[in-house]
């Protein structure tokens, strides 16, 4: 059985909640198989284990963090030429989809961005692409090549299954052109202890009706109640109430989280381009006409300073028995 | 400096846009046509980078006919002149595609810096600056929040998840910018009727030497397999606050198990 290559997301040993999901996708198309760029693999080992990865092709080394994104197109194209997989999959990211199109550009395959969703249909791997800020779904597939797909987290549910994750070193010898953009310094500017935006299971977003920088305190505050991430509409940000990269719409993050809560956004077509496909949306605007009931599973048309108060009362008092 | 801008004619966000029944690809006419936002910033920077250190800002456009307003606005807020790639045949080329007739036209036309937005609002792939420099084989300074040039040193603030990446490398190189980068300025009367004179070329395929095997729908490396509007959500329970909407909302995340 062909292999299904799943490059790994992960923070030193600690694997990523996305990283199990494509492991839970990438076993209806072959043998799961990790590959590990950077440290930690042996960390790591268990939890991919878990979650039937067959194998764990481990490249360690300083070089994945010393350059950007072409040491992990070197690493997946030479494993693409030497086990020719099923498929590559890895996590929507910023980062990893330009890993994915120099890797579409080395081996000259077909690549696919922001699937939601994978299934095979008629010997061919289908993803499922939510386009045009989620109006249009669209089912695609690679004609040419190795299929490479980057997948959205939470796009399914990780379900364990039994694996040997058996790690094998893979050598990497970089081209001198992969050298040519060097990472000199990486700052890491506060992030405090909020689950990642994009990674997120519960979202909860403010917008203008917050009406402050100060105001937004509340956004963080029923955020935390619920270990939710925060986000923010492109007003908030614009208006420096609140750091642009928690923007969450067109030209900022796209989620998809199993709740979204909308607080004080009246939700223009820009901002619902960043969350249409959530699961469960709760909305809380005063503007009975917001355009966000008309995507909310539950809506509250009120003061949110009025509401979000009594709600984290209630989700204390709940939590708390 | 040779400065080569990247711009891209998508449809309006702010309209309801569609895919064709016929072939899948984007439905260009049914809605209006404008240059993609990050764009915008892709020629302010490229205008900055001019104004600082000399040289020229070329901007340059694959797409039919309509995608030369991009061009237009480009050249009006200050780019010196323009090259369009424009061939029926490139119509429904997919992303890896679009990247092999971008890097042909930019081999041919030559370059210092290559400046892109990071991504488009219609594809949101996000992938062209890494894929032109894997094709030109020049660094890779995507994602920049900041761009610092000194000689032939180039050095960029890369957005990351939790921060920001120093990257630097040498000219010529390929960028890519993130909407704080910058503020676009808003082209003046006298910009829109001096672009108006200012130099364009339009290249087909065989200007640009560029393989007609390799472009187009038919010879993309993906393809759509089917596509449909998303139907509606059903509609949820909306209630007005009478001084219970937080409990309501509390009893809402409790039924559906998120408390």
């Amino acid at each position: 059985m062909a292999e299904v290559l799943v490059l790994a997301e992960h923070s030193g040993g600690d694997v990523k909640k996305v990283t199990l999901e494509l492991l839970t996708l990438a076993r209806q198309f072959g043998e799961p198989a990790v590959v590990w760029a950077g440290e930690g693999a042996a960390d790591g080992q268990p939890r991919l284990a878990e979650y039937g990865a067959a194998k764990v092709y481990v490249a360690d080394g300083s070089d994945f963090t010393d350059y950007v994104t072409a040491p992990e197109a070197e690493l997946l194209a030479s494993l693409v030429t030497e086990t020719s997989p099923a498929a590559v999959l890895l996590a929507s990211t910023g980062q990893n989809k330009e890993v994915a199109g120099r890797l579409a550009v080395k081996t000259s395959s077909g690549m696919l961005c922001d699937a939601v969703g994978l299934v095979a249909q008629d010997g061919k791997i289908v993803a499922e692409q939510s386009v045009f800020g989620g109006a249009t779904v669209v089912h695609s597939a690679v004609k040419t090549g190795t299929p490479i797909v980057t997948v959205r987290p939470n796009s399914v549910a990780a379900e364990p299954a039994p694996g040997a994750a058996e790690l094998s070193a893979v050598s990497l010898s970089l081209s001198d052109a992969a050298k040519s953009a060097k990472v000199t310094e990486k700052i890491v500017q506060e992030t405090g202890e909020r689950p990642e935006l994009a990674e997120a299971a519960i979202v909860v977003s403010g917008g203008r009706g917050v009406g402050s920088a100060d105001g937004f305190a509340i956004i963080e505050k029923l955020a935390d109640s619920l270990g939710a991430a925060v986000g923010a509409s492109r007003a908030v940000t614009d208006a420096g109430w609140y750091p642009h990269k928690f923007q969450v719409g067109q030209t900022g993050t796209t989620v998809s989280p199993q709740l979204y809560m909308a607080i004080g956004i009246s939700g223009a077509i820009q901002h619902r381009a960043g969350m249409q496909t959530s699961k469960t949306i709760i909305a809380v605007n005063k503007d009975p006409e917001a355009p966000i009931f008309e995507l909310a599973d539950f809506g509250v048309v009120g003061d949110l300073f009025q509401v979000v108060p009594q709600l984290l009362e209630d989700i204390q008092k709940r939590s708390g028995s | 400096m040779n400065i080569v801008v990247c711009v891209k004619q998508v449809p309006d966000t702010w309209a309801e846009r569609k895919l064709k029944p016929s072939d899948a690809t984007l439905d260009r006419e049914s809605v209006d046509g404008l240059i993609n936002e990050l764009d915008e910033y892709a020629i302010e920077e490229a205008l900055q980078i001019k104004e600082a250190h000399g040289g020229e800002v070329t901007v340059l456009t694959m797409g039919p006919e309509k995608a030369a307003e991009s061009i237009r606005k480009a050249l009006s807020m200050g780019a010196d002149k323009a090259v369009h790639l424009l061939d029926d045949a490139l119509a429904g080329s997919d992303v890896l595609q679009t990247s092999y007739a971008l890097a042909q036209v930019l081999g041919s036309i030559g370059f210092d810096l290559v400046v892109l937005g990071a991504e488009s609002t219609d594809a949101r792939m996000g992938a062209m600056a890494a894929m032109l420099a894997e094709r030109l084989g020049v660094p890779q300074l995507s994602l920049a929040s900041k761009v610092e040039i000194d000689g032939t040193a180039i050095t960029i603030h890369r957005q990351s998840e939790d921060g920001y990446w120093k990257v630097a490398g040498d000219l010529p190189a390929v960028v890519s910018v993130v909407e704080k980068i910058n503020e676009p300025r808003y082209p003046s009367f006298k910009g829109i009727m001096a672009a108006k004179k200012k130099p364009m070329q339009v290249m087909s395929l065989a200007d640009a030497g560029i393989d007609p095997s390799l472009v187009g729908l038919a010879n993309a490396a993906t393809e759509v397999v089917d596509f449909a509007e998303r139907p509606p959500r059903q509609s949820g329970t909306i209630v007005k606050d009478e001084g219970d909407g937080g409990n309501k909302a509390a009893e809402f995340l409790a039924t559906s198990k998120f408390i």
